[in-house]
């Protein structure tokens, strides 16, 4: 622990960047690398190649970091105090999962200056899965006073493959927890560091971005991306495998998916195309994990 | 000697609804082990927490008792050199061995002496398996790909025989005598013995008996509420599960705004219920009140955070909620019959759009009031509504609701908003004629829909639920007196549709087996003269017992004549004496009550079979007694085939 942190036991709740910084160290000190998000737009952490693609194959892997994720059909324009476009997740890996990976979570809570004997932990069961990455898991949502804080997956399968070693995955709703801790009633009012609040830092993008993506999002220029960079990635996947081409390839599928997200939120998918447009992002992403595994195999 | 046994799985937590079947399976899986290796004891306790399956028994022999096993050597007729190696093989001597008789010849056998393992050896052989043979809905595997599957991942077990440690090792845990406690008021190493294991868990925070937590819920709510005036609305389901999902379970009273007392009820108990977990409060009037329980699992919340917490949480949940109700408002649910185009029913079925088009075509059909018609048209359009898509539980109440708010006549709104009942055995039938039609409608074209693109159930696999739907329709024609002339079936609907019907009869309203397909042979299209004639027969019960007999004598006399009416009945032909008292009684009769007729003709039937050879010499008589015979057994087999009728061997 640094020294020029807010001590932890003080009634002053920490502010929304304090608090990354207080888990960032926490998880360091447990062996975890500390990452920077993924640059391109992604749904949830989970989608980040370092956890996407790491968690495939035998190889021991601990990684923590925020992953802003968006989700364009959550935007509100800026209205609603519980509903953002683009919210952060602090993410970590353990794989493998430690035996005491649940004493490790706790033990971060407290790190973020809670005190569990004043508060009430529940573990409900909330199975995690997710088509357009052939991933599924099992686990828990962590319940604080009744609020969900984190998701907890122990993941199975990841790409449609079976995963040798299983890794714990934790993700921290980062404006929810801090929301709560810092007792106010809409994200916007969340302390982001001191003397500026969320408001200050991230309203513009709700606002704007709800606009393009309800409004103003190109339908037919949204397919014709969609299209483009399927072919891309279906490109890279079958001619190119042997060039090590696997991360750009991914790249590619992680924009397919964003249009897939941004073409929902502009009410383009049908419930009888919805079906057929995730198979698509499915079959991108089960074949850049087919092409990882195949090229940690080779090494 | 017999000694004590204690199993506990320490795990990580267990999903609430899971635990109660996988304790009970086991007990069975731990019992079929006592009877598989003849090891005396009884299971004296199970019980459970999320975080622990426990198992205790008692008076478990210390070893299995000895027993003896023949084993087949060598045929005879192989010679004593082929016994001389047997004999060596059992580690004994030639003259120690037998002779067996097989259908293949005799053999050399060998009774050999197994003396019984010790009952720790046995336990620690099994136990692994045993655990792992345990049932659960979906598994995990947590070590690595191929290593063992469990619900959620094993982190300690306790295994005592008596004062020793049961040794087996499973998922790299070994057994040992340590226990884990609560994750926060307690230790989490805790050495045990069986004397003192439930008392150790309870000083550190575990309370191990579900009854025990369900009590402590109990009481902590009584207690919370006592001299307020109020009251938790009781919620069996949510009960077990808040039982389930504590080690240390602590009801809190919680508050909210009374100002979202303006929403909804159903809206407010569905958000509490499902999506915190709460007791809803009501007043004595039944009134919801501004309140609500939350469980702890823990002890106490000396500062109010978790009051506190809870209370914040819900008020942002109960804001979303008006939020979708306000919005939801902007636009009539008429107004969203166009978007059901694009919301499907099932693939192969199209639309919401299409199944309303349906539904209102077969409410009209059964001679539906304009309300119902009108309900028919609105019943889907909330599922397009934002609180439906949030809280999916509220379909059809929410479209009441909003019906009601938007106008339409009271009646309009209620049927939408009974639509899906009755929803279970026990729960009721919409209470008015407009939601009868609807329900009706809308369950009916359910199953003819799926059962022509061949969507049938089989076994226990029913994703549509269509046996509850054929349960609902039966409930609604029969107890809310429509008037349902089974419109044309296919064979497999017909015959799933029987077998509600006779399922209703038998299991909800009681009607014996045999009265149940006795009336039913003699039709079943007509559902409330089905019932009516049911009545009829169970009030004739003991009487017709003996006259059922008769009727089964007369349909076998029919069939193995292989008869049909090819003259009508004669009167010349009656011979006097028994035929024509029973002619004379049949004609006299007629048109009277079938209950005071059976009374009646019973003794004359068999008289009739007592003294007339049905089969006479003269082709024209014995013609004109089995017509005698058959009019007899159609006439009366208008309410019921009494052939069905299971008599008591009395005679």
């Amino acid at each position: 622990m640094t020294s020029n942190q807010q001590p932890a036991t003080s009634n002053q709740p920490l502010s929304f960047q304090e608090t990354i910084f207080r888990l960032k160290q926490y998880w360091s000190d447990r062996g975890c690398i500390i990452q920077e998000p993924y640059d391109l737009e992604v749904g949830a952490g989970t989608m980040a190649p370092e956890t996407f693609l790491r968690v495939l194959g035998p190889k021991p892997y601990r990684v923590a970091y925020v992953q802003p994720s968006r989700r364009p059909a959550d935007g509100r324009y800026g209205e609603n105090p519980n509903r953002l476009y683009k919210h952060q997740q602090l993410q970590v890996i353990l794989k493998p999962s430690p035996a005491d990976v649940i004493d490790q979570y706790l033990g971060s809570l407290t790190a973020i200056g809670i005190d569990l004997r004043k508060h009430d932990i529940k573990f409900e069961e909330d199975n995690w899965e997710a088509p357009t990455l052939g991933a599924w898991g099992i686990g828990w949502q962590v319940m604080l006073d009744g609020l969900e804080i984190t998701q907890f997956t122990y993941f199975q399968q990841c790409g449609g493959i079976d995963l040798d070693l299983v890794p714990a995955e934790l993700t921290y709703g980062l404006e929810r927890i801090v929301k709560f801790l810092q007792n106010v009633e809409s994200v916007y009012d969340i302390e982001w560091a001191p003397g500026v609040r969320y408001h200050d830092v991230r309203f513009k993008d709700e606002q704007q971005f709800s606009v393009y993506n309800f409004e103003l999002a190109d339908v037919p220029t949204l397919w014709k991306l969609f299209d483009l960079h399927e072919q891309e990635c279906q490109r890279l996947l079958t001619t190119f495998a042997k060039r090590l081409c696997v991360l750009p390839a991914y790249d590619q599928a992680l924009k397919c998916s964003h249009l897939f997200n941004l073409l929902d939120s502009r009410g383009a998918i049908s419930v009888t195309e919805r079906v057929g447009v995730i198979g698509r992002v499915r079959k991108l992403a089960l074949g850049v994990a087919k092409m990882w595994m195949e090229q940690e195999a080779a090494e | 000697m017999s000694l004590p046994f204690l199993l506990e799985i320490g795990t990580e937590e267990i999903p609430d609804w899971m635990i109660p079947p996988a304790i009970n399976h086991l007990r069975d899986l731990f019992q079929d082990l006592l009877d598989r290796t003849k090891v005396a004891g009884t299971i004296s306790a199970v019980d459970a927490t999320p975080r622990r399956l426990v198992l205790q028994a008692e008076g478990l022999a210390e070893r299995q008792s000895d027993s003896e096993e023949l084993l087949l050597g060598p045929p005879k007729s192989a010679g004593s050199g082929a016994a001389a190696g047997f004999a060596k093989k059992m580690v004994t001597t030639p003259d120690q061995l037998g002779t067996e008789s097989t259908p293949r010849g005799e053999y050399f056998s060998f009774k050999k002496h197994l003396k019984g393992q010790d009952t720790i050896a046995i336990l620690a052989a099994d136990l692994p398996q045993l655990i792992l043979k345990i049932p659960w809905p979906k598994t995990m595997y947590w070590n690595g790909k191929g290593s063992e599957r469990f619900i959620r991942p094993i982190r300690w077990i306790v295994a005592l025989f008596g004062e020793s440690v049961v040794p087996f090792e499973l998922a790299g845990i070994h057994a040992s005598n340590i226990t884990q406690g609560h994750r926060l008021l307690g230790k989490s190493e805790i050495p045990v013995t069986i004397a003192n294991f439930e008392q150790q868990l309870q000083v550190n925070g575990v309370i191990l008996s579900a009854s025990k937590r369900r009590g402590k819920i109990l009481d902590g709510v009584a207690e919370l509420l006592k001299g307020k005036g109020l009251r938790i609305r009781p919620d069996a389901s949510l009960l077990e599960t808040l039982v389930y999902i504590t080690e240390f379970p602590t009801p809190i009273l919680g508050g909210f705004d009374s100002q979202f007392l303006e929403l909804p009820s159903e809206v407010l108990v569905t958000v509490m219920r499902h999506h915190q977990k709460y007791f809803s409060v009501e007043d004595e009037a039944g009134n919801l009140a501004p309140h609500f329980i939350a469980v702890m699992n823990t002890d106490a919340d000396p500062e109010g955070l978790v009051q506190d917490g809870n209370e914040r949480g819900l008020r942002a949940r109960f804001n979303d909620a008006r939020f979708f109700w306000q919005q939801d408002q902007k636009r009539k649910l008429e107004d969203r019959l166009e978007d059901l185009k694009t919301v499907t029913f099932q693939a192969k079925l199209g639309s919401y759009f299409e199944k309303t088009e349906r539904v209102v075509a077969l409410v009209k059909q059964l001679g539906g009031s304009p309300s119902a018609q009108r309900a028919a048209l609105l019943a889907k359009c909330d599922l397009t509504t934002d609180m439906v898509k949030e809280f999916t539980d509220l379909q059809g109440i929410v479209g009441g609701i909003y019906a009601q708010a938007q106008g339409e006549p009271d009646e309009v709104g209620q049927a939408i908003y009974c639509q899906y009942q009755p929803i279970s055995m026990d729960s009721d039938i919409p209470p008015r004629e407009a939601g009868r039609i609807v329900a009706l409608a809308d369950k009916w074209d359910t199953l003819t829909s799926c059962f022509e693109v061949g969507l049938i159930p089989t076994g226990s696999r029913d994703p549509f639920a269509l046996r509850r739907a054929a349960q609902g329709v039966v409930r609604i024609v029969i107890e809310g007196g429509i008037q349902f002339a089974w419109p044309k079936m296919s064979d497999a609907l017909r015959e799933f549709m029987r077998d509600r019907v006779e399922y209703y009869f038998r299991e909800v309203r009681g009607f014996a087996y045999d009265e149940v397909r006795a009336c039913m042979a003699a039709g079943w299209s007509d559902l409330s003269d089905l019932e009516s004639r049911l009545e009829r027969v169970r009030a004739m019960r003991p009487d017709i017992e003996p006259i059922a007999a008769s009727f089964k004598r007369i349909k076998n006399i029919l069939q193995q004549a292989g008869f049909t009416v090819t003259h009508a009945l004669k009167e010349s032909l009656i011979e006097d004496g028994p035929e024509r008292e029973l002619y004379d009684e049949f004609q006299h009769s007629f048109g009277q009550p079938l209950e005071s007729r059976i009374q009646r003709m019973r003794p004359k039937v068999d008289l009739f079979f007592d003294k007339v050879l049905v089969n006479a010499p003269d082709e024209a008589v014995r013609r004109n007694r089995l017509t005698l015979l058959h009019n007899l057994l159609t006439e009366f087999s208008e309410i019921a085939d009494f052939s069905e009728i299971v008599t008591q061997t009395r005679n």
